[in-house]
């Protein structure tokens, strides 16, 4: 089956000399949804501007489905929907305007483009700012402003660097079951995150860049079975005036009614349980310690936590 | 890109660009009717009275071809440079460059924007100069391939100024140092025959000259000795501009990384 992106010995050094792509590979499957993860200055935005053809490349090859970007440039970006880590449209243009003129670009007729632009505005929540300035919408309708240019002309391929930074917790979730919907209906989505959460539950697969070169490419998940500590949560009943000692594991009291836990791979929480129940502490609740915060939020925005505290 | 989509492409660029400027019309289609207006009246009515005739015409016909040409250039100029750069500068550019829209219809769009905002002032100015004189067109097919071509040539020209330019300075250091002195010692207000003859010969330089001229031929029918050399050069030079703006779009220095 024809790779959805194939990059092969790919580098770039700038007029600066500083080589930000060392000859990195990569495949991306049809179908995929595929995180490209690394520190800033990695080489993520630089490989995406070599894809999208705003970087020129100093060697290496590109294709999307196939299509090489240098010789068949116009089949490649056809299958091309990008999706920029800056906002790159005109501050003064409406939103509808925006969308148009992307379909424009791509030689979609105006009838088309406009019956494509009003669906993606509507799914993207748009719909009733299609008339304002793009300088007047928030910093996430900016964000969806772009998903929907992007995706106006249907690429197979959907390529977003950052799409949820700066974007409140809300929103970004919303973002992503946007993004599961359209993967799951067969769009390959590439995405780079500093969101590691982000990238854990949405991507299947993912490649980690880091100083110009890719240090890991593999399954989330086989990535994940890698990780062999977790910290969780306990809160407690009883008020806590140590933290309480647990063979074999990391402990750090928190508050009175709260204290943290290492976990170990392979470490069995049976016995963790058993030497708390030997101390007298009786455990309430326990969560793992990521996202805590996030799940708190999205609680409280969603009005569940005030129905909980009415009970 | 199959030919039907580089023209919806090529019509996008080009409504877009019609859009923009006349959404700003009070930035860039009132001005130059208010200038002009006001040349017609002091150097056409007022000053123009006392002068008589120029090469044998009523001053106030002289300066009219000068007057619509002056006004054509600079506004095909400047609405390529400025919208170009300011896109650059927004890099809303980007949703051009990362699209499979042919660089030939790039620069063919924001050139046909430049010469709908230059044409348009144009004919703005021409009705304007019917309120004060008449005039008789020698020929229409000469003035308007004339007309046209020089439009097209400053667009050329204000989109690899606009290429180049890293700052809004940039953009009007050209207009300022270059195009103004090239436009008012271009033979719009005067005929060069008044000058000694070294400044007749360093006149024959200016590019600007020559078009005004040839307009000036086609308009009234005077003055059109040196037609022929002037609509050569004025295609030769179109032609070599159109080849350095497709490189720069090619090379795509100063607009990719």
């Amino acid at each position: 089956m024809t790779a959805a992106l194939s990059i092969k010995n790919l580098r770039k050094v700038y007029g600066n000399q500083f080589e930000a792509l060392k000859g990195i590979s990569l495949e991306v499957q049809a179908g995929d949804f595929f995180a490209v993860l690394g520190p800033n200055g990695a080489g993520k935005s630089t490989t995406i501007g070599i894809i999208s053809s705003l970087v020129r490349k100093s060697a290496g090859e590109v294709s999307v489905f196939g299509h090489n970007i240098d010789t068949h440039f116009s089949e490649a970006k056809q299958e091309l929907g990008i999706v920029p880590q800056e906002f790159n449209f005109s501050q003064f243009e409406k939103v509808r305007d925006i969308v148009l003129q992307q379909a424009g670009y791509y030689g979609l007729p105006r009838a088309k483009a406009e019956v494509q632009a009003d669906k993606y505005l509507e799914k993207l929540g748009l719909w009733d700012k299609r008339h304002t300035p793009a300088r007047m919408l928030s910093g996430g309708m900016k964000r969806r402003l772009m998903i929907a240019r992007a995706l106006v002309h249907e690429p197979r391929v959907l390529i977003l660097d950052e799409p949820t930074a700066g974007v409140d917790i809300e929103l970004r979730r919303s973002m992503w079951e946007f993004l599961r919907e359209i993967n799951a209906q067969g769009t390959t989505i590439i995405l780079t995150t500093h969101y590691l959460e982000e990238a854990e539950s949405l991507c299947r697969n993912v490649a980690i860049i880091d100083r110009g070169e890719i240090v890991q490419n593999t399954s989330m998940r086989s990535l994940l079975q890698r990780l062999n500590k977790e910290v969780f949560v306990f809160d407690c009943s009883g008020a806590l005036t140590a933290a309480p000692v647990i063979a074999g594991h990391g402990v750090e009291l928190v508050d009175e009614h709260c204290f943290e836990v290492e976990v170990e791979k392979g470490q069995s929480l049976n016995q963790l349980f058993d030497q708390l129940s030997a101390q007298g502490v009786q455990v309430v609740s326990m969560r793992n310690k990521a996202n805590r915060l996030e799940e708190l939020f999205v609680s409280l925005i969603n009005g569940q936590l005030d129905e909980q505290g009415a009970e | 890109m199959q030919l039907a989509q580089q023209w919806v492409a090529l019509s996008t660029i080009v409504r877009k660009e019609v859009k923009r400027f006349s959404r700003i019309w009070v930035q860039t289609l009132l001005p130059p009717v208010i200038t002009m207006s006001l040349y017609f009246v002091i150097f056409g009515k007022l000053i123009g009275s006392r002068i008589g005739t120029m090469d044998g015409i009523p001053y106030m016909q002289f300066v009219v071809p000068g007057l619509i040409m002056m006004a054509v250039l600079t506004n095909s100029y400047s609405n390529v440079t400025s919208s170009f750069f300011s896109a650059k500068f927004q890099r809303s550019i980007e949703e051009i460059l990362v699209s499979p829209t042919p660089n030939v219809i790039i620069l063919l769009g924001y050139c046909m924007g430049g010469m709908a905002r230059g044409l348009s002032v144009g004919v703005l100015v021409t009705v304007v100069s019917l309120l004060f004189t008449d005039i008789q067109v020698h020929s229409w097919p000469l003035t308007i391939t004339i007309v046209v071509l020089t439009s097209l040539f400053f667009s050329l020209a204000g989109f690899i100024n606009a290429v180049y330019a890293n700052t809004f300075d940039d953009i009007s250091i050209v207009p300022t140092f270059v195009l103004t002195p090239l436009t008012y010692l271009g033979g719009v207000f005067y005929s060069v025959s008044v000058l000694p003859e070294f400044w007749q010969w360093v006149s024959q330089l200016n590019p600007i000259l020559h078009m005004v001229g040839a307009f000036r031929y086609g308009l009234l029918g005077t003055g059109g000795e040196n037609i022929g050399y002037a609509f050569a050069g004025l295609l030769l030079f179109t032609a070599v501009l159109f080849a350095v703006s497709l490189y720069l779009l090619k090379n795509g220095s100063r607009l990719r990384a």
